[in-house]
């Protein structure tokens, strides 16, 4: 199996067997992300971040692996400051920066733009995200934060939030599917998974169930995946009101966990997790953000052709 | 009778017919094979013609035998629709169109927020699938928008 030049797309473009290996590669390298030990893995290589909308955890997280691993990071900067405000396509902008770099990780608003960035660079493309599609690498860390946390094969999971909009637990489902997992959608009723991502599922055989309520399943799941309800989506402050705070993990709600349970979030959030839930041993979504470093460091390695 | 109706589009002695096309689709598969104004060959139709199975639509290219692939897509809009080859007014070849698995440049995208319309200098590009549930679906390969209704209205 070979990652060299590798395009971080999309997780359905990942068999399970990819995916372990991604996940197996991280753990080797957790040392390196953690400071523990040292490593020259991407000496003289060059990774650009062209981030075309702000995404300061992501950015960073990328900014970390690489220097981690030797490496050298080309930013684009404020996209103001770019030639973009010239009027210059991305198309162009790709081709050009694949002449800078070894590896380009490209976050955009435009669904669809990593695809068409890796059409025309002639290096690795790692998508940070376009639009509301897709966001791998997130959805790697989500997995090996998982695995190390809690385990993936028959995993029994709960996504709650805004699972309408969500990309991250979109894909994440995607991904567990390949694990066997059982899967619990937590929403209001105007946030629910859409069809065609259930059908997709159920077509896996996966066990899908929904339900509105948190206290209902928290005594029967392993891992609790909570995301925001984006105030952004609802062109009705009204209604974002009256959903706002409908789903709520409190230290009240998790005395009938189990004490495995294990709670994550992509982050940022805002009500969904209580500031008293952060100290127990549930609370695993600051080790999440962490976990994201060595799956990054394991994407650019593998794209690069520094580690097989 | 019959003689009335075969005046509504004459013979061709050479190109291309193409026949049983859904009922006011004609417009539409002359959209889909980029034919425009600045086409050379000789084109005729008649939408609305009364034939065995019900009205149809039916186009007629003179002196051009367009490819199979360029056809097909007309699978999209009309899947019954069948191609004559024309040669010294002799039908030497008819087949039914078949749904192509990929088509590009032929539809626009739904997703306002894809790339695809944005001014890239790409093409739309769609997978094909048929399904006895769903008939005839695109799904972009940029942004992954399932296109399952309405395809001749978001035609290029």
């Amino acid at each position: 199996m070979s990652f060299k030049n590798r395009n971080v797309i999309s997780m359905k473009d990942f068999s399970r067997k990819e995916i372990d290996h991604v996940l197996d590669t991280a753990e080797k390298l957790e040392p390196v992300a953690r400071g523990e030990e040292r490593s020259r893995l991407l000496d003289g290589k060059i990774i650009a971040l062209l981030f075309f909308e702000p995404s300061t955890r992501t950015r960073l997280s990328f900014e970390s692996a690489t220097q981690r691993l030797g490496g050298q990071v080309l930013n684009l900067g404020s996209v103001e400051a770019s030639s973009v405000m010239k009027g210059e396509n991305l198309a162009d902008t790709i081709r050009v920066i694949s002449k800078y770099a070894d590896l380009i990780v490209l976050r955009h608003p435009l669904d669809g733009s990593a695809r068409m960035a890796a059409e025309f660079a002639g290096v690795p493309i790692i998508n940070g995200g376009d639009g509301s599609l897709h966001h791998p690498t997130q959805t790697f860390l989500d997995l090996y934060t998982i695995r190390r946390e809690s385990h993936l094969e028959g995993l029994k999971i709960a996504m709650a939030g805004d699972l309408k909009y969500g990309r991250t637990v979109h894909s994440l489902c995607h991904a567990l599917s390949l694990y066997g997992a059982e899967i619990t959608l937590v929403s209001p009723p105007e946030l629910r998974m859409p069809q065609e991502i259930i059908r997709d599922l159920q077509k896996n055989n996966i066990r899908i169930r929904e339900n509105d309520s948190l206290e209902e399943i928290i005594d029967d799941v392993e891992v609790l995946y909570m995301t925001r309800v984006q105030r952004e989506r609802f062109p009705d402050p009204e209604e974002y009101e009256k959903v706002k705070n409908r789903l709520k993990v409190t230290g009240d709600l998790l005395k009938n966990a189990d004490s495995s349970l294990k709670i994550l979030h992509p982050l940022p959030r805002v009500n969904e997790i209580s500031p008293e839930v952060d100290s127990t041993p549930y609370a695993c979504y600051f080790k999440q953000a962490f976990y994201g470093v060595p799956t990054r460091m394991a994407l650019l390695a593998l794209a690069t052709g520094v580690i097989e | 009778m019959k003689e009335k109706r075969d005046l509504k589009i004459q013979a061709i002695e050479n190109g291309t017919v193409i026949d049983h096309i859904k009922a006011g689709q004609a417009l539409n598969v002359l959209r889909i094979l980029g034919i425009s104004s600045a086409f050379r060959a000789t084109i005729s139709f008649v939408m609305n013609a009364p034939g065995a199975a019900g009205i149809k639509d039916v186009v007629k290219i003179e002196g051009k035998e367009l490819s199979v692939e360029e056809l097909n897509r007309i699978a999209l809009i009309s899947p019954k629709a069948t191609i004559n080859i024309i040669r010294d007014f002799e039908v030497v070849q008819k087949n039914k169109v078949v749904l192509p698995s990929y088509v590009e440049g032929v539809v626009r995208c739904i997703n306002p927020n894809c790339i695809s319309n944005s001014s890239e200098p790409i093409k739309s590009k769609f997978s094909v699938v048929q399904s006895e549930e769903d008939g005839v679906t695109l799904r972009c390969l940029y942004c992954e928008h399932v296109i399952s209704e309405n395809i001749a209205e978001n035609l290029l």
